[in-house]
C-alpha cells in the first residue's frame, strides 16, 4: 500500500515538473505571438500577458464639439460614447485630472462654467449646457475602462505589404526550392555508390564524408565569393544555390549512405544475378525504398535553409529584390528596434512554415536526427 | 514573380541535369566497353571499376569546390595582407595581441563550457521525465519546437524578453523585467549588463538545443534493456538511483555524442549575436569578429581568414573524433 501511494506522489510530481518545463519552453514564443496579434499602442503600454484578460486602463478622450450641442428643451444637450469603437465598460470617470476617477458611472459632474457631465457604463456620455455653448475643443473626459481582449491582423497587413516582408518571403521561397531539392539528387547517387558499389578508397570517402560534416561554413566565404566573382555568378541566387547545395551535401550523403548501407543487401543481388543495371537498380529499388531519408534530409535542409542568416548575407546581394525574410527582421530589429508590432509580426511571418513543416513531419525529423547523429556519432 | 519562375526553372534544369548526366553517362560507359564480344569479361570488369565514380563524381566536385577547397584557400589567405601580400603569420600575430579578438575567444570558451552542458543536462531532465508519463510525447514535442525556429526569430522572441522600459516609459512589458519588478527588484537592461549579457545570450541557444537532446537522449533512453532495470527495481533502488546509476552509465556514448554535436553548433554562432547586440557590451564571438572583418569599410580579408582557422582548429578534435567513431562503426 505505501508503495502504492509512493508511486503515484512520484507520477504527481514528474507531472508537475513535465508542466512546468513545457510552460517554460512555450512561453517565450507564446508571448511574441500574442504581441503580434496586439495594437501598437498597446503593445507599448502594458505586458503582452494582460492581453489575454480584460484590462483596466485610464483613457482621455475629448467630448464632441460645444458647437455641435443640440437644444433640448431648455437646455443644450450633447451626446456621444467614449469608446471610439468596439465596447469597453467605464468603471469611473472624471472630468479634471486631479481627480481622474472621482465619479462612478451614471453620476452626474458639474463643470465649474456650469455644464454637466454624465457617462454611463457602456461609455454613451451626455453633457447638458444650460445656455448655448460654442467652441469648437470638446470637454475633456478622464476614464477608467475595462475593456475586453482585443486583437488586429492589422500589424501582419502592416509587415507584409509596408514593411517588405512581403517580397523578403518570396525571397526566401526562391532561395530555398532549388536549395533543398538539388542537393538531395546529387547525394542520392552518390549515397548509392559509397553503400552498395565496390570501389577502391571507399572507406576513405566515407571519413572524409563525416570530417566535412563539422567543417565551419564561415571558411568558404572568402574564397567562394571571390571565386563567384571571377566567374561572373557574383552575388545572386546561382552563387547561393549552389552554396547551399555544396554545405548540404555531406550531411545528405552521410545520412542517405546510412540508410541506404541498412537496406536488405539479398534484393539488391537477385536484381543485380537478374541483370539489372546499376542505374536500374538505383532509380527502381534504392530511392522508392530510401524515402524515408530522403524526407528527413529534405526537412532537414529546408529548415537550414529557410532559416539561415549568414550565407544569405554572404552569398545575396542587399537590395529589395534579393533579402531574404532573416536578413530582413535583422534590419527591422536595427531600424525599428522598440517596434514591437512589427518586430512580432514579422518573426511569426518568417516562423510560420518551418512550425508547420516541424508539426507535420516532425517523425522524418526525428528520424533524421536519429540516424545523423548517434550512429555517426 | 520573375524569380520564382527562375527558380523553378533551375530546379527543372538542375534536376534534368543530373538524371540526364547519370543516364547518359552510364550508357555512354556501356558503349565503350560493351559487356558482349571477344573481350566482354575484361570490359565488364572495366565499367565495374569506372561505374561508382560515374556516381560519386557531382558530389565529389561539388565538395570538393564548395568545403574542400575553400579551407586550404582560407588558410594561404589567412598568411596574406589587405593588398595579397605575403605577409607569413602576422594576421595570427596581430590576433594574438588583439582585445576584440581576446574578448572574442574568451566568450567563445565560455559558450564552449556552458551551452553543450546546460543544453544536454536539460535535455536528460526532459528526456527522463518525458518518458514516464501518458502525454510524454506532446509535452516532447513543444520542447523540441524551437528546433524549427531560426536562430533570428528566437533572438526577437528573447530580446522581447528581456525589453527593458526606462523610468519614464510606463510598465515594463518585457516578461524578465516584470518579474523582476513584481518581486520587488529593479528593472534592467540585460543585453548591455557586462558579462552576464553573455548568459542571457546562451540562453537562446540553449533553449533551441535542449529539444534536441531530449529527442537524442530520449531514444538512447528507450534502448536501454528492460532487464537491468528491472534487476534493480528488484533490488528495491529508487526511481532516482535506477536513473543516475542504471541508465545514465548506459548511454554515456550518446551523451558524448549530443555534447559534441552541440559543441560544434556553438563554435558556429553567429546570428543570435549578430541580431542581439552584434557584438556590442562585451558580448562578441568568433564568428560575427570574422564577419566584421570580412564586410566592414575596408574588408580585411587577411584578418578574416585567420579569425576562421581559429575556428577551424578548436572544430578539429571534434571531427577527428567523429571520424575515428564513424569509423569504428562501419567495420
Amino acid at each position: 500500500m505505501e508503495m502504492a501511494g509512493t508511486k503515484s506522489r512520484l507520477t504527481w510530481a514528474v507531472n508537475l515538473a513535465v508542466g512546468f518545463l513545457v510552460l517554460l519552453w512555450i512561453i517565450p514564443t507564446f508571448g511574441l505571438l500574442v504581441s503580434s496579434f496586439r495594437d501598437r499602442d498597446a503593445i507599448s503600454t502594458s505586458g503582452w500577458w494582460t492581453a489575454l484578460s480584460a484590462s483596466e486602463q485610464n483613457v482621455i478622450v475629448r467630448a464632441d464639439a460645444p458647437d455641435n450641442a443640440r437644444p433640448d428643451g431648455a437646455v443644450w444637450v450633447l451626446t456621444g460614447n467614449v469608446f471610439d469603437s468596439g465596447s469597453g465598460n467605464v468603471t469611473a470617470f472624471g472630468i479634471t485630472s486631479r481627480e481622474p476617477e472621482a465619479f462612478a458611472p451614471g453620476e452626474v459632474a458639474t463643470h465649474a462654467r456650469g455644464h454637466q457631465i454624465t457617462v454611463e457604463a457602456n461609455g454613451d456620455y451626455r453633457i447638458t449646457y444650460p445656455e448655448e455653448p460654442s467652441g469648437n475643443r470638446g470637454q475633456r473626459l478622464f476614464v477608467r475602462a475595462e475593456s475586453p481582449p482585443s486583437f488586429t491582423l492589422d500589424n501582419y497587413r502592416e509587415v507584409m505589404f509596408a514593411e517588405g516582408m512581403g517580397k523578403a518571403l518570396l525571397n526566401t521561397l526562391t532561395v530555398t526550392i532549388p536549395a533543398t531539392i538539388i542537393p538531395i539528387l546529387v547525394a542520392a547517387f552518390a549515397a548509392y555508390a559509397l553503400a552498395w558499389m565496390e570501389m577502391p578508397g571507399r572507406a576513405l570517402l566515407i571519413a572524409a564524408i563525416v570530417g566535412l560534416l563539422v567543417v565551419p561554413l564561415q571558411v568558404a566565404f572568402i574564397p567562394l565569393l571571390k571565386l563567384h566573382n571571377n566567374i561572373g555568378i557574383g552575388k545572386g541566387y546561382l552563387g547561393i544555390w549552389l552554396a547551399h547545395t555544396g554545405f548540404g551535401l555531406p550531411l545528405a550523403v552521410f545520412l542517405l549512405r546510412n540508410y541506404m548501407a541498412g537496406l536488405p543487401g539479398e534484393i539488391i543481388e537477385s536484381a543485380r544475378v537478374d541483370g539489372a543495371s546499376d542505374f536500374a537498380i538505383f532509380r527502381k529499388i534504392i530511392l522508392p525504398l530510401s524515402f524515408p531519408a530522403l524526407a528527413s534530409f529534405a526537412i532537414f535542409q529546408f529548415l537550414w535553409v529557410w532559416n539561415d542568416l549568414l550565407v544569405a548575407k554572404v552569398f545575396l546581394g542587399t537590395g529589395e529584390d534579393q533579402v531574404v525574410m532573416t536578413g530582413r527582421i535583422v534590419d527591422l530589429l536595427g531600424s525599428r528596434g522598440g517596434d514591437w508590432e512589427i518586430l512580432a509580426a514579422s518573426a511569426f511571418v518568417s516562423i510560420a512554415v518551418p512550425i508547420a513543416v516541424f508539426f507535420s513531419l516532425q517523425r522524418y525529423l526525428v528520424r533524421g536526427l536519429l540516424a545523423g547523429s548517434v550512429k555517426g556519432g | 514573380m520573375d524569380q520564382l519562375l527562375f527558380a523553378v526553372s533551375t530546379i527543372i534544369v538542375g534536376v534534368f541535369g543530373c538524371v540526364a548526366y547519370f543516364y547518359f553517362s552510364n550508357i555512354l560507359l556501356d558503349r565503350i566497353y560493351p559487356a558482349k564480344g571477344p573481350n566482354a569479361g575484361a570490359n565488364i570488369n572495366k565499367a565495374n571499376a569506372i561505374r561508382p565514380w560515374l556516381f560519386v563524381l557531382p558530389a565529389l566536385l561539388v565538395l570538393s569546390l564548395y568545403l574542400v577547397y575553400p579551407v586550404f584557400s582560407t588558410f594561404f589567405l589567412s598568411m596574406r595582407d589587405t593588398r595579397g601580400e605575403f605577409v607569413g603569420v602576422d594576421n595570427y600575430v596581430w590576433l594574438a595581441g588583439d582585445d576584440k579578438f581576446r574578448e572574442s575567444l574568451g566568450n567563445n570558451l565560455l559558450w564552449l563550457v556552458i551551452v553543450p552542458a546546460a543544453s544536454t543536462f536539460f535535455g536528460l531532465v526532459a528526456a527522463g521525465l518525458t518518458d514516464r508519463i501518458k502525454w510524454g510525447s506532446v509535452a516532447q514535442s513543444l520542447i523540441f519546437m524551437p528546433m524549427a525556429i531560426s536562430f533570428v526569430g528566437a533572438s526577437v522572441i528573447w530580446k522581447f524578453i528581456y525589453d527593458y522600459r526606462g523610468d519614464n516609459q510606463g510598465e515594463q512589458i518585457g516578461l524578465l523585467n516584470a518579474i523582476v519588478e513584481g518581486l520587488g527588484g529593479t528593472a534592467q537592461t540585460w543585453i548591455t549588463m557586462p558579462f552576464w549579457n553573455n548568459i542571457f545570450l546562451m540562453i537562446i541557444l540553449i533553449w533551441i538545443q535542449t529539444g534536441f537532446a531530449m529527442v537524442i537522449l530520449s531514444a538512447a533512453l528507450k534502448g536501454i534493456s528492460e532487464e537491468t532495470i528491472e534487476a534493480a527495481y528488484l533490488d528495491g533502488a529508487s526511481p532516482l538511483q535506477i536513473f543516475f546509476k542504471i541508465k545514465i552509465p548506459q548511454i554515456w556514448g550518446t551523451i558524448a555524442v549530443v555534447w559534441t554535436t552541440i559543441t560544434v553548433t556553438v563554435l558556429k554562432v553567429f546570428d543570435i549575436v549578430f541580431a542581439m547586440t552584434n557584438g556590442q557590451w562585451g558580448t562578441q564571438v568568433l564568428a560575427n569578429l570574422m564577419y566584421d572583418w570580412m564586410f566592414r569599410g575596408s574588408p580585411d580579408f587577411g584578418r578574416g581568414s585567420a579569425i576562421v582557422m581559429v575556428i577551424m582548429v578548436l572544430v578539429t578534435p571534434v571531427m577527428i573524433w567523429n571520424i575515428s567513431n564513424a569509423h569504428k562503426e562501419n567495420r
